[in-house]
């Protein structure tokens, strides 16, 4: 050591120094210890947790949607498809000044206040997304105006994302129903059935109609890809994907030009129209009048459409012929004649006296015939022919309404006909012991007398008539009626045919049968309730027109169309099958508050039969 | 024109005041400090060269505080000091706001942090002011010179900058804990410092306390003030005993990680050599301390033990403080980790004080100097 040490006193303070010193080297190694410590905690002993950490920061598992199965008509017309929709996206964390963005954006593109303020909402709501949306829908327009500017917007991306779009519109929009945003409701459904991962990156449901009964079918298996995102959740590069498979492809029976023919029929009129192939349970029309655009459910409904739907008098959103239940009136007469017939009561020559009314034994009240007059001597076919009522009073009295319950359940009536769409109701064929356990009453003879011409308790949907009809036209076999006709597996591309089998047979006699359906032939004919409707058809068609009562019309009053209310004026029905000697449709039209089924619901019968059999409309339409 | 030689003789020139193995140390932390910044900046080149000029005027600080001797060093202390007071009441009244607090000046060319300047002018001044007295110190020298010390403090404190403040404040009790401070007013101070947490806590800014806070349970808000420190943790654990390897970090590569390149280049240096590199690392800075206070030891009057201890502690706390909050161990305060995170104001710091140091060292047998 160099330095000299002096005095005691310079002595004392060099050790004071030095042993200050090796104070602060004891200090300095804990420290470092505490550190190297820390660091070994860390790095040795945790590192596993903190490794799962960085991992799971850094790849995350991005869900890529399948595409939606398509449905088709019965020949191959796509009814439902996916379409590219272009998506207007802000990056937040990208853009300086949003709201000036959002001003300088609003001149390109529509953003309206309400669309402003949820997007703004939806940052507040959000941390460290990336990109928001900001407008769905922009028009092929708004996109080429943004393409052109959008050097101008760093952080504004434009995306397309898969839409499901029903290009028919409000046509066949029943059948279809339409898809929607997964609801609270629907997520848990989906949790109970335990098929969350199948639903990863899919944010659209089957809410309604086809859409739902087929959804697992059409939905697909969504794909993956394992991404490597930085912070703020922008992928960097792909690790790995498995590709998603689209869902299979549904062809339906529905045939749409038959489809949209039977809706023009309407001419906007409120009703139901239902068309089967009798030989096969295939529906191939299925309308409900008014209607809706299903598209707008598509990414949630906005709340003035809805309203609009919801509240409208009309009820768009019902579907009528499944939710529908009329009374059946006069069109219950053919299969009434028939009960007659095969219980033996009533032999085809039989005939009663009609004098314009009929009296139950001992008792005052006097039924109407619809014909104030009466139809005098009135034999089956006349029944049928001319729609008499007094001769289906006399039969349902002499029936009873047991017996005449079980017949017509060999029709399916007061059953759901267990078409694959939901929300069918069952009707009502009506029997002594419904009565008691519904009113705890008794079954009088005059609740027979009324169900005898298809009122009173009596109930049907037009489905259930159609279906009837298309029973009654393929002679006693009954084919569920089914919407979907054959499923194509997007993976193999083999096709699955949906349930075609006959699901129950009723054996009646042949001639008994083909005196009832000469009778239906002749209501078409000159003389017959639908013979206007008819007029120069060029094929044969069974038919029945029919009426239901709205409102009760008091002892001793006539109904009069034009002195009530429009919405409490008579239900029109129709049914039909076509060609009568070899029948490849059959229907059931009704209008409702049409007035008389021969007047409102045979033409829109005769247009959908002429569309089906001969391909178009008839030249000159006949006015009823 | 002869090259070789002239290199040589340019070399030598530069390098002849310098102390061989603390050059070779401090050149060892360069070098992982350069190639650390190279992947936290993902590869790019532009911070990178920034730094490396960052370093070329450091080194020359360094080379021309070295050749001075400690004597004209300290008679340069109470200038610098007087200046480094003006520039902070300078910055009370006028410094731009930045993130809420009040630190930098912009002196027409560039902005400067006073506040740094202080971190070497303060212990030099106490050091200055003791040398005077070091023949009889009495307790009043002690209290002047903390008096000396309390004046930049309180400034610092008020821009706020708490964490400036107390390395400051340490570097200063170094100076007067090697002055020869008595234990027993050490240990007063000590109990006081103890006494007065709760006044201190009453004092700091919101911000300042949810530091504190997030330090005893960051998950409490994992996506702020929590986010520094968790995801540093989750980048210095994944990197495990051998690291990701070089440029393979996901944590700051992908962004994960904030001021990666400055006050958290530690993480990122952890994540890609994990403890094995660690442990290199600690070995150079241990070197680096235990040669300083060697220096330190065999330095010749109270200025220049007192200046030699004092840089090498400062040294010493901003690795402790910086690692520290890198860890999880100390709330996040904004200290770089010396030659190793990106910055120029703190590399000129840095060669300042190891070129005193290399002073001293050169200056050692100086018999009768300061």
């Amino acid at each position: 050591m160099a330095q000299r040490l002096t005095t005691l006193e310079e002595l004392g303070r060099e050790q004071q120094y030095q042993s200050r010193l090796q104070v602060v080297v004891v200090l300095v190694g804990i420290g470092f210890a505490l550190l190297l410590l820390r660091l070994i905690f860390l790095q040795a002993i945790e590192h596993q947790r903190f490794h799962t950490l960085a991992e799971s920061n850094r790849i995350s598992i991005v869900p890529s949607a399948p595409n939606r199965g398509l449905i088709t008509d019965r020949n191959g017309v796509v009814l439902a498809e996916n379409t590219a929709v272009y998506t207007l996206e802000i990056d937040p964390t990208r853009v300086s000044d949003l709201p000036g963005t959002l001003d300088a954006l609003a001149e390109l593109v529509r953003i309206d206040e309400g669309t402003r303020k949820r997007f703004l909402q939806r940052i507040r709501e959000t941390r460290r997304l990336g990109l928001l949306p900001v407008r769905s829908f922009l028009s092929d327009e708004e996109v080429a105006r943004f393409t052109a500017q959008k050097f101008r917007f760093p952080g504004v991306e434009l995306s397309t994302r898969l839409y499901r779009h029903y290009p028919f519109g409000e046509s066949a929009a029943h059948v279809l129903g339409h898809v929607g945003r997964i609801s609270a409701a629907d997520k848990a459904a989906i949790e109970t059935r335990g098929e969350n991962d199948a639903y990863r990156g899919i944010d659209a449901i089957g809410k309604d109609g086809i859409e739902k009964t087929y959804e697992a079918e059409l939905r697909g298996i969504a794909g993956y890809r394992k991404v490597e995102t930085d912070a703020s959740g922008h992928g960097v590069r792909t690790l790995s994907s498995h590709a998603s498979v689209p869902g299979n492809r549904l062809r339906l029976a529905i045939d749409i030009r038959l489809q949209q023919v039977a809706e023009q029929a309407f001419e906007g009129r409120r009703g139901a129209a239902v068309a089967i192939e009798p030989a096969t349970g295939d529906v191939l029309a299925l309308v409900s009048q008014p209607s809706f655009d299903p598209n707008l459910f598509v990414d949630g409904i906005d709340v003035p459409n809805w309203r609009r739907l919801n509240d409208s008098p009309d009820r768009p959103l019902t579907n009528r012929p499944l939710r529908g239940a009329y009374p059946p009136g006069s069109t219950i007469k053919p299969f009434m004649a028939l009960a007659g017939l095969e219980s033996g009561l009533r032999r085809p020559q039989d005939s009663v006296f009609d004098p314009g009314w009929f009296s139950l034994p001992g008792s005052s009240h006097r039924y109407r015939c619809w014909k104030r007059e009466g139809h005098g001597r009135v034999d089956m076919h006349v029944s049928v022919v001319q729609s008499c009522d007094i001769y289906y009073y006399s039969l349902a009295v002499d029936m009873g309404i047991q017996r005449m319950h079980d017949f017509l359940a060999r029709f399916n009536f007061g059953v759901e006909s267990g078409i694959d769409i939901g929300g069918e109701r069952s009707g009502l064929n009506p029997s002594e012991a419904w009565k008691r356990a519904r009113f705890r009453d008794r079954w009088y003879t005059g609740d027979s007398v009324s169900a005898g011409i298809g009122q009173g308790y009596m109930l049907a949907t037009p489905m259930q008539l159609a279906y009837a009809t298309a029973i009654f036209a393929n002679r006693g076999v009954a084919w569920r009626p089914h919407l979907a006709k054959e499923i194509v597996d997007s993976r193999t591309g083999k096709t699955r045919v949906t349930e075609p089998q006959p699901v129950f047979e009723t054996h009646f006699n042949e001639a008994h049968l083909d005196l009832v359906a000469a009778a239906m032939v002749a209501v078409t004919e000159p003389g017959g309730t639908a013979a206007a409707a008819f007029r120069d058809a060029p094929y044969k068609t069974a038919g029945k027109t029919g009426t239901a009562q709205v409102i009760a019309i008091k002892q001793g009053q006539t109904y009069r169309a034009d002195a009530i209310d429009e919405r409490h004026r008579d239900h029109a029905w129709f049914i039909a099958y076509a060609p009568a000697e070899a029948p490849t449709i059959a229907v059931a039209v009704l209008v409702e508050n049409g007035g008389s089924g021969s007047g409102a619901a045979a033409p829109v019968a005769r247009r959908i039969l002429d569309q089906w059999i001969v391909g178009s409309p008839p030249a000159d339409e006949v006015a009823p | 024109m002869n090259s070789p030689p002239l290199l040589r003789r340019v070399g030598s020139f530069l390098l002849r005041p310098l102390d061989p193995p603390l050059l070779l140390l401090l050149g060892g932390l360069t070098l992982i400090g350069l190639l650390t910044l190279y992947s936290a900046s993902g590869g790019s080149w532009v911070r990178w060269s920034n730094q490396l000029i960052n370093f070329a005027v450091a080194i020359c600080c360094m080379r021309l505080v070295a050749q001075v001797p400690p004597a004209r060093l300290a008679s340069v202390a109470p200038p610098l000091y007087v200046l480094g007071v003006l520039l902070l009441i300078g910055v009370a009244v006028g410094g731009e706001v930045i993130n809420g607090a009040r630190r930098w000046l912009d002196i027409g060319i560039t902005r400067i942090q006073p506040s740094e300047l202080m971190r070497l002018s303060t212990p030099l001044m106490m050091a200055w002011y003791l040398h005077r007295h070091q023949e009889d110190l009495l307790p009043r020298h002690f209290l002047i010179a903390t008096v000396i010390l309390a004046l930049p403090m309180a400034l610092i404190l008020r821009q706020p900058d708490l964490g400036t403040a107390l390395l400051v404040g340490a570097a200063g009790s170094f100076v007067l804990f090697l002055a020869g401070l008595r234990y027993r007013v050490i240990a007063v101070l000590g109990v006081l410092a103890l006494a007065a947490l709760p006044v201190v806590w009453g004092l700091l800014h919101d911000y300042q306390r949810r530091r504190v806070l997030t330090l005893l349970d960051p998950m409490q808000d994992p996506l702020g003030a929590g986010y520094h420190t968790i995801q540093s943790m989750i980048a210095v654990g994944s990197g495990g005993l051998f690291g990701k390897g070089w440029m393979q970090g996901t944590q700051s590569y992908l962004d994960f990680l904030p001021e990666r390149h400055t006050d958290f280049i530690f993480a990122v240096f952890a994540e890609e050599f994990g403890l094995a590199g660690v442990l290199v690392m600690f070995v150079l800075m241990l070197a680096i301390v235990l040669r300083g206070l060697r220096i330190a030891s065999q330095a010749n009057g109270l200025f220049s033990r007192m200046m030699a201890g004092a840089v090498t502690l400062s040294f010493f706390t901003y690795v402790c403080v910086n690692i520290g909050m890198v860890i999880g161990l100390l709330p996040v305060v904004g200290v770089p980790l010396p030659l190793v995170s990106y910055g120029g104001t703190s590399l000129v710091t840095l060669g300042l004080a190891f070129g005193i140091l290399m002073s001293v060292r050169r200056h050692r047998g100086m018999i009768g100097g300061p």
